[in-house]
């Protein structure tokens, strides 16, 4: 367990070392499911994990949590709680939770989510929960990792659906209107449906499901239509052709990831660089010079 | 990287403002921070810190029980192999139970009303370099 724990943080803070363990890996295994379940902040999202991780171990599958939160920008701290809402499974063996800081770099948390995935995968893990909240690009990446996105709503002042950032609502495979309990959540189910309406008619409709996540109800009916969801996934051929896509995706990220890397040093150490810039003005030069002159030494390892 | 810290409330107390407070000047000082939050027992807690391959555990406790629970903390590191995790406590403990812990492995404590600072820079000191890359 230990092992797979240092192997997470090296994927955390990207380090290169771990190519060769991947290139060996391949990817995940296809029988691991892998969730995502965004939203707004205090929506329920951990507490619905602990719900999900229960649901899970009671049907004998063993379950990882990726828990990310953003870390501050300006000191590159963080506080991670949602550990606190899955208290009860702290001692199963077959239960693995992990929260991992967003740190604010472009595709590098799909990047690390996706390998962290691998990890948990070839370790054995049914089942792989990715949590992350709504409020920047994480989600979006994060998105793009998981089979079946779950976008969790809460009824209330400030969680409206009106109040959801464009692009975010096109992510949901499932919606869940989480805190049922609470006054208001059937305006929060109508809201959603008649948004639905207005949007344009796709393959796959978004259910949306109605659940107490703190009492751990409609916990059967969400995961029904996530096994729905899935049906429909590999019976329209989409399982298969994510497989690729997200391939493409990791292949475009590791690109930008190289490349900023190396360019940022090369930007700090290359008084000729720097020159251009001033010369210029402008970026555009020093960034082409970059690109074309340093080609394949912006790969990790082969300066 | 930044130094990855799981705080943990250790014993039946339910009082966590000050281990929330601590919390928060280590993430602004840099640290990555783990809250597991409170009642956690011994092996909670180092299963949680294994699980976030945190480098340090910070113990808070209240309960008058830092004479059990602590070592307890200090055997299942060992049970574990993982004697290389730093612990840190912070609580009412008297000065005389601070030598024993510290001879048990522990590697400070820090009784109420110590300075936010001298936490962070104690850490600081123990892990150069190993706050956050923004
Ligand atoms: N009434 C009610 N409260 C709930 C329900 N689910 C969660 N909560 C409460 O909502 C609060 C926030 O829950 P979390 O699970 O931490 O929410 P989260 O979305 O993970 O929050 P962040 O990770 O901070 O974004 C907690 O106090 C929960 O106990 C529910 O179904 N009903
Ligand atoms: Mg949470």
């Amino acid at each position: 367990m230990r092992a797979l724990a240092r192997a997470i943080s090296l994927v955390e803070r990207r380090d290169p070392s771990t190519r060769e363990l991947f290139e060996t890996l391949g990817e995940p295994r296809p029988e691991t499911e892998i969730l995502g379940l965004t939203g707004a902040p205090g929506t329920g999202k951990s507490t619905l994990a602990d719900a999900l991780v229960a649901w899970h171990r009671a049907h004998g599958e063993s379950v990882a949590v990726i828990a990310c939160d953003p870390n501050s920008p300006f000191t590159g701290g963080a506080i991670f709680g949602d550990r606190i809402r899955m208290q009860r499974h702290a001692l199963d063996p077959d239960v693995f939770i992990r929260s991992m800081g967003a740190r604010g770099h472009l595709g590098g948390l799909a990047l690390a989510s996706r390998e962290a995935v691998r990890l948990l995968s070839a370790y054995g893990f049914d089942r792989v929960i990715l949590e992350t909240v709504g409020v920047g690009q994480s989600e979006l990446e994060v998105a793009g990792v998981a089979d079946t996105t779950l976008l969790v709503l809460a009824p209330g002042l400030g969680d409206g659906v009106q109040m959801i950032k464009a692009g975010i609502m096109e992510i949901a495979d499932v919606f869940v209107v989480n805190k049922a309990d609470q006054p208001g959540y059937e305006r929060t189910v109508l809201e959603i449906r008649s948004m639905l309406n207005m949007g344009p008619k796709l393959p796959w409709k978004p259910p949306i499901v109605a659940t107490v996540a703190s009492r751990g109800e409609g916990i059967d009916e969400l995961m029904e239509a996530v096994a729905r969801h899935r049906a429909f996934l590999v019976s329209s051929g989409r399982m298969e052709a994510r497989r690729l896509e997200r391939l493409k995706d990791e292949a475009a990220d590791l690109v930008g990831e190289w490349s900023r890397k190396a360019a940022r040093r090369l930007l700090e150490d290359d008084d000729d660089l720097a020159g251009r810039l001033e010369a210029d003005k402008a970026p555009y030069g020093a960034a082409e010079s970059i690109l074309k002159e340093e080609g394949a030494r912006l790969v990790p390892g082969q300066q | 990287m930044a130094l990855r810290i799981v705080m943990a409330k250790l014993g039946l107390d339910g009082h966590d403002r000050g281990v929330k407070i601590v919390a928060r000047a280590l993430r602004d000082a840099g640290f990555e921070v783990i809250y597991t939050g409170l009642r956690q027992t011994p092996e909670m807690v180092v299963d949680a810190a294994l699980q976030e391959d945190a480098q340090v555990i910070g113990l808070s406790i209240h309960s008058g029980a830092h004479m059990t629970l602590i070592p307890r903390v200090m055997d299942v590191l060992k049970e574990k192999q993982a004697e290389d995790l730093m612990v840190f406590a912070g609580g009412i403990v008297p000065d005389e139970d601070i030598e024993k812990l510290k001879k048990l492995g522990v590697a400070e404590v820090f009784t109420p009303g110590t300075p936010l600072q001298e936490i962070v820079d104690y850490l600081r000191a123990k892990f150069p370099g190993e706050t956050a890359a923004v």
